[in-house]
């Protein structure tokens, strides 16, 4: 797809020997058309095979007319990054087939609606004509589902050319259906009728094939979205407010779908509240009053909603309220390309608010810990009353990825230094009759908090963005206002020691270090096999939170030359990391794409490759 | 709580002490002082228990004065303008709260205006006062949007564009409790803020409060000369507690009783006008007769008890959000295992 991509010349397929399980499908629809669900269909059945699949939507901002491409990567590695081409196209989009043909490498396979024509056809790829028109007359599907039975009829050709199970299919769908016996019914209609005409009529004639393997089993398919709907609620959420952006909205849809099953009504009242405020701005300031006045309160967003909840995260920071925000990431600067996947919120993210302001930042970088880090993140809102900033993207919150199972977690929640009316009173006996909100008893930089309700007399202080002492009392001091923001460093500090490590994986006599984040790093694990094939071996350290901490500095000092892979312009990640270990900055050198499209293993070694020629010349 | 022998004591044993705040620093003779004198006194007639309630603002001179009142009740001085949505997510959080806030009518006229809309069309519960001066205070002297057309001030000229009508917009927004005032009609203003903060819903003051500073010349209609020369009272409004007798006392159809959901009553006595404060179309036509005919009318707008407070609307549990504990915020191990099997 030269449209959407860097230009990679893509080798040429050899119809022999088979290819097993190593290779892309890219279905080519129109947005709106009801792909989906053959997508899926396909993606699970080949996952319940046993081997690992992954699935990417690459969709215009529209509702319905614009092409979307799906890639269905089937590889028995477990690589999960995009690729530049695929070996397999299906070619149910006609605006767009000419162009996705020419893209096909040699000896790939076009799969194609039998009266759609090529106006340059090639005679280097396979082609599968499909006759859509004749099954869809023949089924004659209520007119409502036309397009979602149409699509079926390439699940039915993929199925049989690949060699995936028919059961399979037939048990996807009814996961999807909800076990619906009639929908289901429907769609294998289209998809055996299918099957009959490839087998009738359309002898195999490419090397491409789907065999089961065991690489899968116990694992689950999920998007990480939904895997941080799920552990916000399991992390005790109670208010959350939001706005609906892409790619964020189905965050918030996850928690309003699993909220019943995980937090069930009792007597029809409920323990939590969604809310959808009138902008983003209204949903920073409800989730401030929520975390102010005592519950676990979060928002989901994307960029433009990071910019208007600006000015709330300054006063969050400044009054020590916890909330959690939860950006999606997706292109900007402005509305940008808003399905298009980024990392460009780093910076924006980091010093969100005006004055200093440093927030405490958690990069997910798989499934495992969308889910993990929901309740990661309220733990740490609560622990350092302050906010805490969660940056996924619209590669991990929206698509489909292979996991192992969440699992319950065993720690309780850290509700953090509350005093409650019994634990106040303690509090006063124990600390000379004491208290002051921002008082650093503990030298942490934390004080103790107080929340509404508490029935000491002592107990209540008025939350403020403006100057104000230990006591919480305004204040326009200049010893006041410096002590308090001393303070604020040292609560910054703290936090660095207890934010999520970076996972660092060292290789003896690595010289090339690799630092990423996020939906990144299965491309940079693909990327280092195939340096290391290449007799360049590599250590990678993939960053999980800011504030940036003293392993990234020691990891910086072991290497001579170190890349930043990174979705985004100004490389902002690298900005921080030679903030962070100035003396180690020049060996940082940027692998950063901003181009919209989930990052692949070919990108980061070729900018490499190439900046090690043009080091050594 | 120490109840001096000469120091009256209210019902929970607390005196007018018990609710004061620190020291204001707005200027002398600032209409929004006189406010927080009634919001203190009322406070100490319904003998609430500090402990019990929110007190919130935006930013300007009105919204600096919950400083000055309930010093020992927690607040939130938050955004210009974002008063309501912070309250919203701390009424939700917690419900057995009770809330007023104190907004100017910059804070909510202008960049406010969006937030306080929504509130009213979510019903939050709170009590929120708007100290209206027609002016930026805060920042020395521009108009707001509740200015006069032909409001003149000496460093921002004159205003050219019509005011927004604070009660107006809440009718609109089928606020359940408005009312305007006038911040030199101390009884007034305690009695509605008593009213108001028996109310379930959002109750909607705005008290005409001069700005000595920058907007008190005669002809300012947010002037004191004004409001003392031009006040018309709807009705004489007394507010009677629960436990108190309502006693009758004027002939029938010249008295209107409302009673509120937790007991206590409203007792509106009428003057020049047979108006009926529960009738949202009267409250149009009121509003737009007077403006039309530049007649300041004070008193209770309007009240309507019958729409769902957000609480209510969202289905929330009678216990604050922000007290549920760990055991009640975690899902079971077993549900967590079904949902799993979902994937
Ligand atoms: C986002 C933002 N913009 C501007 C200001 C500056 N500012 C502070 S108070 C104020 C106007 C206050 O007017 P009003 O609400 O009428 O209150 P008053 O001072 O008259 O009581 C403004 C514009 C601010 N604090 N925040
Ligand atoms: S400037 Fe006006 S509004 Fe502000 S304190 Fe002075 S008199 Fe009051
Ligand atoms: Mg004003």
């Amino acid at each position: 797809m030269t449209s959407l991509d860097t230009v990679v010349s893509a080798p040429v397929i050899d119809p022999n020997p088979p290819v097993i399980n190593d290779f892309t499908l890219v279905v080519a629809t129109e947005n709106g058309s009801g792909s989906q669900t053959a997508n899926n269909t396909l993606i699970r059945a080949i996952f319940k095979m046993g081997v690992p699949v992954s699935g990417k939507n690459l969709f215009p901002s529209n509702i319905s007319g614009l092409p979307t491409w799906y890639t269905i990567r089937v590889s028995h590695q477990g690589y999960a990054a995009r690729r530049e081409y695929s070996e397999i196209l299906v070619a149910y989009n006609p605006r767009t087939s000419d162009e996705d043909l020419a893209n096909l490498p040699a000896g790939g396979v076009c799969i194609h609606p039998a009266d759609m024509k090529f106006t340059t056809p090639r005679s280097d790829v396979v082609y599968y004509p499909v006759p859509v028109k004749d099954f869809i007359k023949e089924i004659a599907p209520p007119q409502h589902l036309r397009d979602y039975i149409t699509n079926m009829s390439y699940v039915g050709v993929v199925t049989q050319l690949f060699g995936i199970s028919r059961v399979e299919i037939e048990h996807a769908l009814m996961h999807h259906f909800n076990g619906k016996r009639k929908a289901v019914d429907l769609n294998l209609r289209m998809v055996d009728m299918a099957i009959a005409h490839t087998v009738a009529h359309l002898p195999k004639q490419d090397p491409f094939r789907v065999e089961p393997l065991n690489k899968t089993a116990g694992k689950i398919l999920i998007d990480g979205n939904t895997a941080a709907g799920i552990g916000a609620l399991v992390g005790g959420v109670g208010v959350v407010a939001w706005y609906p952006i892409t790619p964020s909205t189905s965050l918030v849809d996850a928690i309003t779908e699993y909220a019943p099953k995980l937090r069930p009504a009792v007597d029809d009242r409920v323990n939590y509240a969604i809310i959808q405020a009138e902008d983003e701005l209204a949903a920073a300031g409800i989730i401030v009053g929520a975390g102010w006045a005592g519950t676990r309160a979060m928002t989901a967003t994307s960029g433009p909603g990071i910019s208007l909840m600006n000015e709330f995260g300054g006063l969050a920071h400044f009054a020590e309220v916890p909330i959690v925000i939860w950006d999606i990431m997706r292109m900007g600067p402005s509305t940008g390309l808003p399905t298009r996947v980024s990392q460009g919120d780093i910076l924006s993210a980091y010093y969100l608010g005006h004055g200093d302001s440093q927030h405490i930042c958690l990069l997910p970088g798989d499934m495992t810990e969308c889910f993990a880090y929901a309740g990661t993140a309220f733990d740490l809102a609560e622990r350092f009353q302050t906010p805490v900033l969660v940056l996924s993207d619209l590669d991990l919150g929206m698509n489909n990825w292979m996991t192992e199972p969440f699992e319950y977690p065993e720690q309780p929640l850290d509700r953090g230094k509350v005093l409650d009316t019994g634990s106040f009173a303690q509090f006063l006996a124990d600390h000379d009759n004491k208290w002051g909100r921002y008082r650093d008893v503990d030298n942490d930089g934390i004080g103790y908090r107080t929340i509404p309700g508490n029935q000491n007399p002592r107990a209540a202080w008025l939350a403020r963005g403006t100057g104000h002492n230990e006591q919480g009392v305004y204040s326009e001091r200049n010893d006041d206002w410096q002590r308090n923001m001393d303070r604020l460093t040292r609560k910054l500090d703290t936090a660095r020691r207890h934010v999520p490590a970076p996972v660092i994986d060292a290789r003896p006599g690595a010289t090339v270090g690799i630092i990423g984040y996020g939906s990144t790093a299965d491309a940079i694990t693909e990327a280092r096999d195939r340096l290391r094939a290449q007799g360049i071996e590599t250590s990678s350290m993939r960053l999980r939170s800011l504030p940036l901490n003293e392993d990234v500095r020691t990891f910086m000092e072991s290497y001579d030359q170190i890349y930043v892979v990174e979705l985004n312009q100004d490389s902002q990640m690298l900005q921080l990391l030679c903030a962070h270990a100035p003396k180690d900055a020049a060996k940082l050198a940027p692998v950063n794409l901003c181009d919209g499209l989930p990052l692949t293993a070919t990108f980061i070694t070729q900018r490499i490759n190439a900046h090690r020629t043009s080091v050594k010349q | 709580m120490t109840a001096t022998t000469t120091r009256p004591t209210n019902r929970i044993g607390l005196t007018t002490q018990d609710y004061q705040g620190g020291t204001s620093t707005l200027c002398a003779g600032c209409g929004h002082n006189s406010i927080t004198s009634q919001i203190i006194a009322a406070c100490y007639d319904l003998s609430l228990d500090p402990a019990t309630v929110l007190k919130m603002s935006g930013i300007g001179c009105s919204s600096k004065t919950p400083a000055y009142f309930l010093g020992k009740s927690f607040g939130f001085n938050t955004l210009h303008g974002r008063m309501p949505s912070v309250t919203t997510g701390a009424m939700i959080a917690n419900r057995t709260m009770t809330a007023i806030g104190v907004s100017g009518d910059g804070d909510t006229g202008s960049i406010g205006f969006g937030q306080f809309k929504h509130m009213m069309r979510r019903n939050v519960p709170m009590v929120y006062i708007v100290e209206n001066n027609g002016v930026y205070g805060l920042t020395k002297g521009q108009h707001s949007a509740t200015a006069d057309i032909g409001q003149h001030l000496k460093y921002a000229g004159t205003n050219v564009l019509p005011p927004i009508d604070i009660c107006a917009e809440a009718i609109a927004a089928d606020c359940g409790f408005v009312a305007r005032s006038f911040s030199g009609d101390a009884k007034q203003v305690r009695e509605l803020i008593k009213a108001a903060m028996s109310y379930e819903g959002t109750a909607v003051i705005d008290i005409i409060s001069p700005c000595v500073t920058f907007n008190n010349e005669d002809d300012s209609s947010k002037s004191y000369a004004y409001g003392k020369d031009k006040e018309e009272r709807i009705q004489d409004i007394q507010f009677i507690q629960s436990y108190e007798e309502v006693v009758v006392d004027y002939e029938p159809g010249s008295e209107q009783i409302v009673k509120l959901h937790d007991g206590p009553t409203i007792k509106l006595r009428k003057l020049n006008r047979d108006y009926d404060a529960t009738d949202r179309w009267a409250a149009i036509k009121l509003l737009e007769e007077c403006r039309q005919s530049n007649i300041f009318v004070t008193g209770l707008i309007h009240i309507n008890e019958s729409r769902p407070t957000l609480q209510q609307t969202m289905s929330l549990i009678d216990e604050p959000l922000a007290y549920q504990t760990e055991a009640q915020l975690r899902p079971s191990r077993a549900a967590f295992a079904a949902v799993m099997a979902e994937f």
